[in-house]
């Protein structure tokens, strides 16, 4: 009893002399690592909006981002668990483009010819196949790292050649074009976008999701007694996430369609053309939905299921996960699988943007997947490293691209920023680490 | 007393070789209920060679295991949890990048009716458990990492007692301890014994655990020197069989014993 008098004693003691600001985030339990990647983010907007004279800060803009990210976003999910078991994955542009040939030839070829042309359930069958194809590739790569004790590097490295050669031989080297019109929405574009009242909708719903899970949390926690969130942070925490999600809608949907695509719209239907124009919002883009749901989902995966809990115990101790049971190959196996059906998802998102399935698709975007989970905080020691982390880390590198194709630069100089924003980072991240210590 | 019983475990004529190298030679332990037997030697003797072929860590060259008198079967970590047997490394094989309620149901974990982890009720569990283990424990939501060596070892603990174990081996357990942590650990080995667990409890260093041990069982150079109840040696001349393989008249002599001439 004395005990818990003295050690609440202390607490408070400590509450008091504590730094406001340090108290926040303890109390917020914010991830001060991913709050320093948002305001690096902000940094290189507003520098971005600043030196393009107001071009980079604009609905068009940012929604155009969104929808850029979303294919490496996607991979980058998975390449967070990869990573995080010591593993690398450099073949998932490779993957990325031999799913996308599959697909394309499925869609374009093959399924018209049973089916009839445009068919409603061509976009879904091509997609399973896709998505069967990928998880195929993957399941393979693991097999051979964690049965065959094949270093993964190695393997993926393999496969980096293997998938583009193979690319290369599904149509001899052709491009496949057009996509199915349904498979195309995947991609974005007017069409691609679900409008304002739905994104509207989509908010509401995820507003109600963060107050609903702050609340369930803060119920259990007091269910059993455990220690919880001052009230005023769990306020902040939701008010916060509440405003970002109304934001991103709300940007969202002050992008309206191309004037050409609207009257082309208002004659089809019908509608009187006013004087100011036609004002259609596009809404979210269906990318950005397919990316935020793998998003979700692999949140899900990774924190709330055993799969999850076993692939960081692995990744902290491989000999300790071995020891306490955990069947750590098959676990390897599952996680290789993983990333080959996000591979497919991403090649989905990339060939319907494109309305074409190309032999060169999805090149460099192991690199590029790579660098986002790393910029977003996974640490190649295994361990570490957040799904949301690696999709904002994925953000970054596009806001960094497109800001630069904005003011011109040349390719071969944004690789050269790239490659030092990478550097950079983690150099940045290692000495973050070391004073956390 | 105990001649009339089964053992809860027989390890007769166990052999495993790293390379050239046999780290245990032929060699042979037993444990009954409520027991504590002591296994020592010098480093590199290998004791804990010996516990891992139990713990299913390694796969034996040869020899068999009985528990309760019947062979079993153990391929690896699994099988061994399946028997009971619930190991504290050496090494703290703890996952130093999860909190201590993942630690303790690793590979174990309990689950909501969804399928999900349910991470409360682990938590509440762990908060009980340590709490009773090291009541100054309050760094649930850290990863292990964060913790000290002390805190570490009653997470180790922590997790072989949770699950009703049967036989708890326990390599060097207060190797990272302080005199306090060290008696703290000697206590709990004093209530497991209570309750009929089986007790292999591993040191280089006699000191530790000649009090607590019923038996001591003496390794050098991966072969068992031999066998003797604590109350029928003295401590020099069990640190004889450590040091020379030299076996004091009341013990049972084994295939490392010094060969007298
Ligand atoms: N995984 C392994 N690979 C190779 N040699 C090993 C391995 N494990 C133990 N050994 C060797 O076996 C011998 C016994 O080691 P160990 O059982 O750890 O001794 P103890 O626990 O008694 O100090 C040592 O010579 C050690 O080097
Ligand atoms: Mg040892």
């Amino acid at each position: 009893m004395a005990d818990t008098v003295n050690s609440v004693h202390l607490n408070v003691a400590r509450g008091a002399n504590e730094h406001p600001v340090r108290r926040f985030f303890r109390a917020t339990e914010i991830d001060t690592r991913l709050l320093g990647m948002v305001g690096a983010l902000m940094i290189i907007w507003i520098s971005f909006q600043i030196s393009t004279g107001g071009l980079f800060l604009t609905p068009r803009n940012l929604w155009n981002l969104t929808v850029q990210t979303s294919s490496v976003a996607v991979m980058a999910t998975g390449m967070v668990l990869v990573i995080v078991t010591r593993n690398i994955d450099l073949s998932v542009g490779s993957v990325l483009g031999f799913c996308g040939m599959v697909m394309g030839v499925a869609q374009a070829q093959i399924l018209p010819q049973y089916l009839g042309l445009g068919h409603p359930a061509i976009w879904a069958i091509t997609l399973l196949i896709g998505l069967v194809t990928g998880a195929a590739i993957g399941a393979l790569h693991g097999v051979i790292i964690a049965f065959l004790g094949v270093p993964s590097f190695i393997v993926t490295l393999g496969g980096l050649l293997v998938w583009r050669g193979a690319t290369w031989f599904v149509t001899s080297g052709q491009t496949v074009a057009p996509m199915d019109t349904t498979f195309r929405l995947m991609g974005g574009g007017t069409e691609g976008s679900i409008g304002a009242t739905a994104s509207w909708l989509v908010a509401l719903i995820a507003c109600l999701a963060i107050v609903w899970a702050l609340l369930h949390a803060r119920r259990q926690r007091k269910r059993f007694g455990f220690p919880r969130r001052p009230i005023w942070a769990e306020y902040v925490l939701g008010g916060v996430g509440c405003a970002l999600v109304l934001g991103f809608v709300a940007v969202a949907n002050a992008y309206y369609w191309p004037a050409n695509i609207a009257r082309k719209y208002a004659d089809a239907n019908g509608i009187a053309w006013p004087d100011g124009g036609l004002l259609i919002s596009h809404g979210i883009a269906v990318p950005v939905l397919v990316a935020i749901a793998v998003g979700i989902v692999m949140t899900f995966i990774s924190t709330r299921l055993r799969f999850g809990r076993y692939v960081f115990a692995i990744g902290g101790n491989p000999e300790a996960a071995e020891l306490a049971g955990i069947k750590t190959r098959w676990v390897t196996v599952r996680i290789f699988t993983l990333m080959g059906a996000l591979c497919a998802i991403a090649a989905a998102i990339s060939t319907a943007r494109l309305n074409a399935a190309t032999n060169a698709q999805g090149e460099l975007d192991e690199l590029y997947t790579i660098a986002a989970a790393v910029i977003g905080g996974t640490s190649l020691a295994g361990g570490t490293g957040t799904i949301a982390g690696a999709m904002l880390g994925a953000f970054v590198m596009q806001s960094l691209q497109s800001g630069m194709v904005l003011l011109g630069i040349d390719s071969p100089l944004q690789r050269i920023v790239v490659g030092m924003v990478l550097v950079i980072a983690v150099w940045l991240d290692t000495v973050y680490r070391a004073r956390a210590k | 007393m105990l001649d009339n019983q089964t053992p809860l475990v027989e390890m007769r004529n166990i052999s495993i070789s790293f390379g050239g190298i046999h780290a245990v030679d032929n060699a042979s332990v037993e444990l009954y209920p409520g027991e504590v037997v002591a296994l020592l030697g010098h480093n590199g003797a290998g004791k804990s060679t010996l516990i891992k072929i139990l713990s299913g860590a390694y796969k034996r060259d040869g020899g068999d295991i009985l528990i309760n008198g019947e062979p079993a079967e153990i391929g690896n970590p699994r099988d061994a949890k399946k028997y009971g047997i619930e190991t504290i490394y050496q090494t703290l094989a703890v996952a130093d990048n999860v909190d201590a309620a993942a630690n303790l149901y690793l590979g174990r974990e309990l689950r909501t009716p969804w399928g999900t982890l349910d991470d409360v009720a682990m938590e509440a569990k762990a908060r009980e458990v340590m709490g009773r283990l090291n009541p100054n424990f309050r760094r649930f939501k850290e990863p292990v990492k964060a913790l000290s060596g002390g805190q570490r070892q009653s997470v180790a603990i922590a997790r072989a007692i949770l699950f009703n174990a049967r036989i708890l081996i326990m390599d060097e357990p207060t190797a990272a301890l302080g005199p306090q942590e060290t008696a703290q650990v000697g206590e709990l080995i004093k209530q497991l014994k209570r309750e009929g667990i089986g007790i292999f409890l591993i040191s280089h260093d006699i000191h530790d655990v000649f009090d607590l041990a019923d038996r001591v069982s003496v390794m050098k150079n991966g072969q068992v020197v031999g066998h003797a109840r604590t109350e029928d040696v003295t401590k020099d001349e069990v640190l004889g069989m450590i040091i020379l393989g030299k076996v004091p008249p009341k013990a049972i002599p084994g295939p490392g014993a010094m060969q007298m001439a």
